[in-house]
């Protein structure tokens, strides 16, 4: 690595000091984006720069970000930009350090986005573990209308923004973004049904965006670079930086900041300082709790971390949460983690997942810890497999993945401890 | 999804094509060709919320070429179609052109059996003992579609509370609950009651309320209808018999002037020596009425009119002072004897409690004998309800964006709160909804104006209402000309004068008998001047006290000016399912010594211990008849409990000679008797010329629609008619609405308007102006009275609590009254004193007392009163 | 009543949202009402539901729904150890055992002196900083990153003498 180091696009506190001080952020260049937009630039402009990007959403599903915000409903007012910031998809701890380290990039990409949208009110919502974050972001806020940077009338024109903080209170199913919105607006954190999407039934039933802390922090890269310098980052259908939170049996677990596209093997083995022990890599999960579990041969280490890529070896990329697995952890007792998550997490709302969640709970303690028989383990696939496809939103679904590819693909872990169950 | 105007769009359900409204829900328009999808969460009359998974189909949808815009064909020319890679749900799928679904394909029904053993998971599976076992909704669909065995452990499903109370009305078994959320939803959308809700997440979801009292609604009971498993209860029904050893009678609820139509369960009892009883009052479908509700008074409050030890089982009569029991022979003979000498002396005090049957043959034998009557009620204004009342064919249902809607002088959840109901979503579809009241009340809510007038001026704020749209502009009392300036009152007189549609509620909140009879004058005026009468939804009602108010007034019933002096000056008093001594003991005091009174009535009341003769009635349970609701529709019950004895047969006629013989061939009569048999069977000892039927209450009906030209043209057929309703509930499949809403016995008939409508008059307007000293009591209604009806049924009377009065905070101060401490309430002017519960509000204007009506405080209209801590 | 003791913060919060949508505030109203001893109870949800026009069975069930809300008395502190996935994975569960042990309480139990809960939770967002907890108070929440047990235990104690001196100038006041 004798190449010039690499330089931070959104960690950039990584390099540069004190960038949660409003100064220095403006120092380096902040907030020219947000005046240069509301100075120079239709809201409709902005959309078009972001959607020229081809900046994906970084909160999981990948959709174009671009495209979320033309969708937005013009005959129907006011509108709002919700950033979701809350960040609890086991693996995933990327928009926390942003947030805490570079918060007034994160801000200006909220900024940037409402004025895109024209909504004259932003809400970040923030899973109520994030209380101190909330507290600074309130500061920061404060600064930002101190500097003149929110408030009424920005630079002279007619557009004026506020950003609220709102807390949550300890519950995964709000970072669904219907669900968020429900929690949002005082009720059950529990998913709406879709359609309509927010673009056109949002929160308070007003056209809302609502995107990824990560998602937003990209934005003022595009604003202030332009889309065609932004694509030359990462690859061709899935543009831009992107960070990977690594965790799991590894040397350096971490946030990494690397194009997408960038393959499994440099992450664990260059960035992350390979397995503990240096032990033998078994699976990695690529997308958190929610995901598959991909054997790690060398073509799955191979493989690009993109969009495209990771279906290509039974993953999704998520929110490239990368959980690594090395030899010593038993998949059945993995499964077993994951579903108490997904069962204690089941907002109840639809039957399959309220009580598929509960059933599979109940089998993977059982194939975990008690006196299992294969049946359990057949049973257990078919639960799971009898929720596929009936979930009213995607935690169901997600909650699945690992059972279902954990049985499929590291079968022998399971005959092991149906055979010999581990004393406990 | 009845709208014709809607354009229809094609599709095909299992095979079988179907056009439908645009935007109908796939469930629907299954079921409008006797498809039937399975739902749980679904309820037709609850916007879709997609959660239970259950009503899981295959969709496929015609495949659009890009280009052109139309259908790709396949080999043999018809649209090819893609399926979705998913079952989707149907209940929150609309329709779309071409689409393709398929219900019954094995994909579709493995689906289903899995969302079934999913729910079973966690199920009690405890039906034999369950209160919804035979029309339960989880129970036949499991049957149905339901895997055969369960691959769930026992011992590993979730241990949860199995008798929750949710307050004394509702019972909650947490095992049982299916977490469909209908129960959350109903109270939030359809009654905007949110006092039930879920706790917790996931499978640990539980329904909790924290009202106090718990589950305070006056809708809980539609709860335990819709529910599709037997989580909720009612305290009146549960474990009190199995629903397959129930007989169902149509009935109408008689607790208030809406006239739901309700179905009356009951059984025979070895426990009342093998009689029928009621086991339990459910909702009879009836879009027009109370679509598929009814409220808890009205579920739960029949119990008076059910055999009870307090009932009178035979006729009372008055030897050496003392009422003492004596045949129907002898207390007919006395009392025929002594209507026999009244004449012109008779006065006849009529109930609204009372059948049209009843009132029709009461009015017939007073006429006969050249008596007179009234209708014993503290609200007017009939005479223009009868002419300009609901036009055949209004709906408050089919009232929406054209319509406006304005409630004067109403608490209309206490009063009829099915209306409150109805009205409320009409105002949810567009219409637009004026309140005007001198105090607050729920329907504020869902107003668009809501408009506040001063204690005792409520007819002067409708010709408030009236001067806003004319330039004659006539003088208005001075307590009105704060409303008079207000830019609110001249939006709503606006939005009242150009609306397509208007209706007009009036009630009798703290007024008089006069007031509200001049309030319907001026509600009257606005009507006519605005062109708002004598057209499908427009017209006037009358949030009326009874039942059957209307078809008092519609016979011709008028309230007395002066009841106590009626009263006094009568020679001979026939009083019939009133009981005015109760509401007031001044009355009393009307009952002279020389005076004979005969009382029909189902208990021995305040009244009936004054009269000569009691005769026992039966109640609305016992036999059949028919109400008129106050918006003139006419609607028949069916005697749910056969009385004790049957009557004999007898038609009284011109061949007296005839009856006598028919009668001596007659066994004696025994115990209660209709009220409609009474005078028909006084008459025949009077040998009357009139022809009274005291046997077949649809034979008093044929001759009150040839005698009554407000009646003209119906018969009981009529009223048995019914056409389809939409949405289709009450079916075998009762998983779709609920428990057993079949209408198959009538929806009945609207009454026809008159000809001739009424000429605009000026109604009295007295400047009305509260003292500086003392205090003015204004009387209130309250669903749950204490009332001698509403008290027989004991487990409501936590909800009614104990007589109160509710005085403004300062007034409070001012007397030294704490809130909550007992007071002294004495009626200036009368030797009537109370001591009741003071509770303080901060809305009340100073100087004003409310006073509930029946609850033991003698309050029929505004009285000064004095008031002191007790 | 929270309305007078906070009135000023209670502005503060109904002031982010649009006027027809004080409902929003419900899940902020709540923690004040949990600051002073980390629950809340049926007065509080019926203030509440007052305060925001809505029932107390709508706030109940917010109460109930989020796992950060707490109807019934526990510790003063919560002091909650991520043992999901990841950090399980870098022992965070026998970093939870031996701490409970060294306190004398199982997971999910309280310090004797009632001042300390011990409970595992679901991802905290610090994968990479296990073994860690959270300490939920009534003032707020905090992060403890890459902790030994050593350093937990000495957290707690500073608890304990912290508390021990806020009683201490309590009963001097
Ligand atoms: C169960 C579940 C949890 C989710 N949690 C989060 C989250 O914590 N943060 C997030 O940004 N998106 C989360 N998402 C994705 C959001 O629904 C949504 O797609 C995203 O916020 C959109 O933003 P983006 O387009 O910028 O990615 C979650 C989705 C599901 C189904
Ligand atoms: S109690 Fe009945 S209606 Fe309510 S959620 Fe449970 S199953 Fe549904
Ligand atoms: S999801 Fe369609 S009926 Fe419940």
């Amino acid at each position: 690595m004798t190449e010039k180091p690499y330089e931070y696009l959104l960690l950039r506190h990584r390099q540069i000091p004190e960038l949660d001080n409003l100064e220095i952020y403006r120092q380096n260049g902040g907030f020219e984006a947000f005046e240069k937009a509301v100075k120079t630039m239709q809201p409709a402009q902005v959309t078009e720069f972001v959607k020229a990007s081809g900046l994906r959403g970084r909160g999981g599903a990948g959709f174009p970000t671009g495209l979320k915000w033309a969708f937005i409903d013009n005959n129907n007012w006011p509108h709002y930009v919700t950033a979701n910031a809350d960040e609890s998809e086991p693996g995933t701890f990327k928009d926390r350090e942003i947030m805490e380290r570079n918060p007034y990039q994160f801000l200006e990409g909220v900024a940037l986005c409402a004025y895109a949208i024209q909504a004259h009110h932003a809400y970040i919502y923030l899973r109520g573990e994030f209380w101190q974050i909330a507290a600074r972001l309130d500061q920061h806020i404060a600064a930002l209308h101190a500097a003149g940077l929110l408030g009424e009338k920005l630079f002279g024109s007619d557009y004026s923004l506020q950003i609220h903080t709102h807390l949550g209170a300890g519950a995964y199913i709000c970072g669904e973004e219907t669900a968020m919105l429900e929690s949002m607006e005082g009720k059950l954190g529990q998913p709406r049904l879709r359609p309509p999407f927010p673009p056109s039934f949002g929160l308070y039933g007003k056209p809302t965006v609502v995107n990824n802390v990560e998602t937003l922090t990209n934005v003022p890269l595009i604003i202030a670079h332009g889309p065609e310098w932004y694509r030359t980052i990462g690859t061709e259908k899935s543009p831009g930086p992107k960070i990977f939170c690594l965790s799991g049996r590894v040397v350096r677990p971490g946030n990494y900041e690397l194009p997408l596209g960038t393959t499994f093997r440099e992450l664990i083995y260059e960035h992350g300082g390979g397995i503990l022990e240096g032990r033998p890599i078994k699976a990695i999960m690529a997308a958190g709790a929610s995901s598959s579990l991909i054997i790690a041969n060398d073509q799955a280490l191979d493989t690009p971390m993109d969009y495209e890529n990771v279906p290509s070896v039974g993953g999704s990329l998520g929110s490239a949460s990368v959980i690594v697995l090395d030899d010593t952890v038993s998949i059945p007792w993995l499964i077993n983690k994951t579903i108490h998550f997904f069962k204690h997490e089941s907002c109840g709302k639809c039957t399959p997942c309220r009580e598929g969640t509960y059933w599979m709970q109940h089998l993977t303690e059982r194939v975990a810890y008690g006196h299992a028989s294969q049946q359990d383990v057949a049973l257990l696939y078919d639960v799971a497999s009898q929720m596929r496809g009936k979930c009213l939103c995607a935690l169901g679904e997600f909650s699945i993945e690992a059972v279902i590819s954990g049985i499929d693909r590291f079968r022998p872990d399971f005959d092991q401890t149906v055979q010999a169950p581990p004393v406990t | 999804m009845t709208d014709h105007n809607q354009k229809l769009v094609s599709l095909t359900i299992d095979g079988t094509p179907v056009e439908v409204p645009e935007g109908a829900l796939i469930v629907n328009a299954a079921r409008l060709v006797g498809i039937d999808i399975p739902v749980f969460c679904y309820h037709p009359k609850m916007e879709p919320v997609g959660m239970c998974r259950m009503c899981l189909v295959e969709i496929g949808r015609p495949i659009i070429d890009r280009a052109t815009g139309q259908p790709v064909l396949d080999e043999n020319g018809a649209p090819k179609i893609q399926f979705g890679p998913k079952l989707e749900t149907a209940c929150t799928t609309p329709v779309s052109p071409g689409m393709v679904v398929l219900g019954a394909s094995e994909k579709a029904k493995a689906g289903r059996k899995d969302i079934l053993e999913f729910l079973l998971t966690s199920h009690p599976l405890d039906c034999p003992v369950c209160d919804k076992g035979g029309e339960c909704p989880l129970q036949n669909l499991t049957m149905g579609f339901g895997p055969g065995e369960s691959r769930f452990l026992f011992d590993e499903k979730m241990k949860m509370d199995k008798h929750v109370p949710l307050g004394e009305l509702i019972f909650l078994d947490r095992e049982r609950c299916i977490q469909c959320a209908r129960c959350v939803r109903f109270q939030d959308e359809i009654v905007d009651d949110p006092v039930i809700g879920f706790y917790q997440r996931g499978r640990s979801l539980e329904i909790v309320t924290y009202s106090e009292p718990g589950f305070d609604s006056y809708w809980s009971g539609n709860t335990t209808d819709i529910c599709p498993v037997g989580a909720l209860t009612t305290t009146d029904f549960r474990f009190r018999s199995r629903p397959w050893e129930l007989r169902a009678a149509a009935s109408i609820c008689n607790q208030c002037p809406v006239g739901c139509n309700t179905t009356v369960n009951v059984r025979r009892e070895a426990s009342t020596g093998g009689n029928w009883t009621v086991k339990r009052v459910m909702p009879r479908q009836n879009e027009q009425v109370n679509e598929i509700w009814i409220c808890d008074k009205g579920r739960f409050g029949y119990h008076y009119a059910t055999h009870d030890g307090e009932r009178l089982t035979q006729p009372l009569l008055r030897r050496e002072g003392e009422l003492q029991p004596a045949s129907w022979e002898e207390a007919l003979g006395v009392a025929a004897e002594r209507l026999g000498q009244a004449g012109s002396g008779l006065f006849t005090l009529v109930g609204g409690r009372l059948a049209n049957e009843d009132l029709f043959n009461l009015q017939q034998l007073t006429d006969a004998l050249g008596g007179q009557s009234a209708l014993y009620t503290h609200m007017g204004g009939g005479e223009l309800t009868t002419q300009l009342g609901f036009a055949p064919g209004t709906n408050f249902g089919d009232m929406g964006a054209q319509s406006v809607i304005l409630v004067v002088g109403s608490d209309l959840e206490e009063e009829a709160p099915l209306w409150w109901l109805r009205i409320k979503q009409a105002a949810q579809r567009g219409a637009k909804l004026i309140v005007l009241n001198a105090r607050s009340t729920k329907l504020d809510r869902a107003a668009d104006w809501v408009l506040r007038y001063p204690f005792g001026a409520a007819a002067a704020a409708v010709m408030a209402l009236s001067n806003a749209l004319s330039a004659k502009r006539p003088d208005l009392p001075e307590a009105v000309q704060e409303l008079v300036r207000s830019p609110e009152l001249r939006q709503a007189a606006k939005a009242f004068a150009e609306a397509q549609d208007a209706v007009i509620l009036y009630g009798c909140d703290s007024m008089s008998l006069s007031e509200s009879a001049s309030l319907a004058q001026a509600c009257a005026n606005i009507l006519l001047a605005t062109g708002h009468t004598g057209r499908v939804n427009n017209g006037l009602l009358g949030v009326w006290p009874r039942p059957n108010d209307q078809g008092a007034w519609e016979l011709g019933y008028r309230p007395h000016p002066d009841l106590a002096q009626a009263l006094l000056s009568a020679k001979t008093l026939l009083i019939a399912a009133a009981d005015p001594v109760s509401d007031d003991p001044s009355y009393q005091a009307a009952f002279g010594s020389d005076q004979f009174v005969i009382v029909q009535d189902l208990y021995l009341s305040a009244t009936a211990r004054l009269a000569d003769v009691v005769l026992p009635a039966q109640s609305w349970l016992e036999h059949e008849g028919s109400f008129t609701s106050a918006e003139r529709r006419v609607q028949r019950f069916a005697p749910a409990l056969q009385p004790s004895t049957a009557l004999p047969p007898i038609t009284t006629s011109r061949g007296s000679n005839r009856a006598q013989l028919l009668m001596a061939a007659r066994p004696d009569l025994q115990g209660p008797q209709a009220d409609f048999a009474i005078p028909a069977l006084l008459a025949a000892r009077l040998n009357l010329d009139i022809q009274l039927s005291s046997e077949s209450a649809s034979l008093v009906f044929l001759r009150m629609a040839q005698a009554s030209p407000a009646f003209a043209g119906l018969n009981y057929q009529r009223l048995a008619e019914v056409q389809p309703q939409w949405p289709i509930v009450g079916r075998e499949d009762l998983y779709y609405g609920g428990t057993t809403y079949e209408n198959s016995q009538g929806l009945g008939a609207h009454l026809s308007l008159p000809q001739a409508t009424p000429s605009l008059a000026w109604p009295q307007l007295a400047d009305f102006k509260l003292p500086k000293l003392g205090m003015i009591a204004f009387p209130i209604t309250r669903l749950y009275d204490r009332g001698a009806t509403l008290l027989r049924t004991s487990f409501l009377h936590q909800r009614t609590g104990e007589p109160y009065v509710v005085l403004n905070a300062s007034d409070a101060a001012r007397l030294k009254i704490q809130p909550g401490a007992m007071v002294r309430v004495n009626f200036t002017g009368t030797q009537n004193a109370v001591i009741v519960q003071a509770r303080c509000s901060d809305e009340l204007p100073e100087r004003v007392l409310l006073a509930p009506r029946s609850f033991g405080i003698p309050i029929q209209e505004p009285i000064a009163v004095e008031v002191k801590p007790a | 009543m929270l309305a007078e003791k906070y009135a000023q913060e209670i502005q503060t919060i109904l002031a982010k949202y649009p006027t027809d949508q004080r409902r929003s505030a419900v899940m902020a109203l709540i923690y004040l009402a949990q600051r002073d001893k980390m629950f809340v109870d049926r007065k509080d949800m019926a203030e509440i539901g007052e305060i925001l026009g809505i029932s107390a069975t709508e706030v109940a069930s917010i109460v109930g729904f989020y796992s950060l809300y707490y109807d019934q008395p526990g510790g003063r502190y919560r002091l909650q150890v991520c043992t999901d996935l990841p950090c399980a994975l870098r022992g965070a569960e026998q970093f939870l055992q031996e701490l409970c042990h060294r306190l004398n309480i199982q997971p999910g139990g309280t310090t004797s002196d009632g001042l300390i809960t011990v409970e595992p939770v679901m991802c905290l967002a610090a994968c990479d900083k296990a073994p860690m907890f959270q300490v939920q108070s009534g003032a707020g929440l905090e992060y403890f990153e890459n902790q030994t047990v050593e350093s937990a235990l000495s957290l707690v104690n500073q608890l304990r003498a912290d508390a021990a001196r806020r009683r201490g100038r309590n009963d001097n006041d």
